[in-house]
């Protein structure tokens, strides 16, 4: 055990320290999911007007949900374009032949991920404050919504690390990210889900990203709603993605880092 | 143009077209990414046409315009990447050996994008006919939609090949996408300007030509002839397009110096 962590600590603090001394790593990170929070809050502030949306909070609230899931998920992509990255320069290579259990690279990148997403959710958080985000939750809940929040963080992060062992290129970044981005956007991004009509509510329906959304909401509003669901949803995500990106790293066992 | 000059363009657009249609990435993602986020989009925001004085019964054609921007927008990044991965392998210097003018190395880049630029309008107005979007604008306003995305196209591509010539970097490059994404979501992409209700983003989506650019094309598919957006638009885009074309050319200048 004490090799596993080892390895994993060594792992992520050097992804850490890549990305907070690298701009170009850094900020698409943190500024992407402003970018989405800005254009969605601001700028369909208006939409809380329609006839049946009846979020209390009003949409910046509404919308900060959106983004802080949207921020944890992409922040695991974000991760696994540094696995693939490595692969392609042949440092994982390297790494792969020093570490003593190797199952600790995938704990390594899974805490470099979280290190990254708590800056963003932090930045975030202080520019939803600033722009008078009301909050109806009580700590309980707002502790509730961050765990929720670093699960899907944790799930995304075994996703894309899981594919880039298995591709072990950059090219492999749409594979990545599409379907992250496809299961956040087929559910009740702009409008709760009984104002969607045709496909998409079908879609958004079975969707498990919906109930993530829409617990997270609720937590927010501090009427808590679907939470043990939402949270075993999460975790269930999460523990499918543990079993990928294991099976991810035999294969670039077998293929030779 | 002369027609040795001519020549040149057409090799040089060709082999731009050519290159881009090679590289599956940057063919898929202009054509697939814009359509999804129009789907998504358009059905999640379906009920903002009930938001009293919204100009459409229907949020897709209102958002129609959107993937046009968005189109040009990756052809920027393509056209500027090739073009600077062209400066990082050599091409451009060995280019310069031979009798090929610079103005020909511009002018066949920027063609190549016209012709992405205008077979990603056919597709993006296509899909938006198939799916039931009528253009209030009739059958002359779809031509003109195709001119003015072609030419919104090259001036946000000419931009790119400013920034290729100018850093020589395909990661400076990229760098420039964040910023011109900033710009599409700053814009009235979403809703209309008079029903954009905090202060300050009315503000920012007034004095952003984006707006402008999106506007013109919304309003050959929503309002019809409106001659004052129209203008606006194919204004903006002209200008960007002389003023990016004319540092270009000053960039190429350099760069052949220097090289």
């Amino acid at each position: 055990m004490k090799n596993f962590w080892s390895v994993a600590f060594a792992v992520a603090w050097r992804v850490l320290h890549n990305v907070f001394t690298t701009p170009s790593l850094l900020f698409p990170s943190l500024i992407f999911p402003l970018f989405f929070f800005t254009a969605f809050a601001g700028g369909l502030s208006r939409v809380d007007n329609i006839p049946g949306f009846d979020f209390p909070l009003g949409y910046t609230a509404f919308q900060f949900v959106f983004v802080l899931l949207q921020s944890a998920a992409f922040g695991g992509v974000f991760t696994g374009f540094g696995v693939a990255r490595d692969f392609e320069y042949g440092f994982a290579r390297r790494l792969m032949v020093a570490a003593p259990r190797r199952s600790g690279i995938i704990a390594g990148y899974a805490i470099a991920a979280l290190g990254r997403w708590v800056l963003t959710a932090a930045i975030l958080t202080v520019v939803a404050v600033i722009a008078q985000m009301k909050v109806g939750g009580d700590g309980v809940d707002l502790f509730a919504l961050y765990g929720l929040a670093l699960i899907v963080n944790l799930a995304g992060t075994l996703w894309a690390t899981g594919v880039a062992m298995r591709f072990r290129t950059m090219q492999a970044g749409p594979v990545m990210q599409m379907p992250v981005f496809l299961v956040l956007f087929f559910a009740p991004v702009y409008v709760p889900l009984d104002l969607l009509s045709g496909w998409l509510h079908a879609v958004a329906s079975v969707n498990p990203s919906t109930v993530l959304l829409e617990s997270g909401r609720s937590l927010l509003a501090g009427s808590p709603e679907h939470v043990a669901l939402a949270y075993a949803v999460a975790l269930g995500l999460a523990a499918g993605f543990v079993l990928w990106a294991v099976r991810g790293l035999r294969s670039a066992e077998r293929a030779g880092g | 143009m002369s027609l040795a000059l001519a020549a040149q363009v057409g090799h040089i657009g060709r082999r731009a077209v050519l290159r881009t249609a090679r590289q599956p990435a940057n063919v898929i993602f202009p054509f697939v990414f814009p359509m999804m986020l129009l789907a998504v989009t358009a059905a999640g925001l379906d009920s903002a046409t009930e938001i009293p004085g919204f100009p459409s019964d229907s949020f897709l054609a209102f958002f129609l315009a959107f993937p046009f921007i968005q189109g040009a927008l990756f052809a920027t990044m393509n056209a500027g990447t090739d073009l600077a991965r062209d400066i990082q392998s050599g091409f451009l210097n060995r280019l310069a050996l031979t009798p090929m003018r610079g103005a020909a190395l511009i002018a066949g880049q920027l063609a190549g994008i016209a012709a992405m630029g205008l077979i990603q309008a056919v597709f993006y107005l296509s899909v938006g006919l198939i799916v039931g979007v009528r253009l209030a604008s009739g059958v002359g306003g779809a031509f003109v939609l195709l001119a003015l995305a072609t030419v919104i196209a090259i001036a946000f591509g000419s931009l790119g090949a400013f920034f290729a010539l100018r850093t020589g970097s395909g990661e400076a490059v990229q760098g420039l996408f964040p910023l011109l994404f900033v710009s599409l979501f700053l814009s009235s992409m979403n809703l209309p300007r008079n029903l954009i209700e905090i202060d300050w983003f009315r503000f920012a989506a007034t004095v952003n030509p984006v707006s402008y650019l999106i506007e013109g094309i919304r309003s050959l598919i929503i309002t019809g002839w409106d001659g004052q957006a129209l203008a606006l638009a194919f204004g903006i885009a002209g200008l960007m397009f002389l003023s990016s074309v004319a540092a270009g050319a000053w960039a190429l200048r350099m760069r052949l110096t220097r090289t």
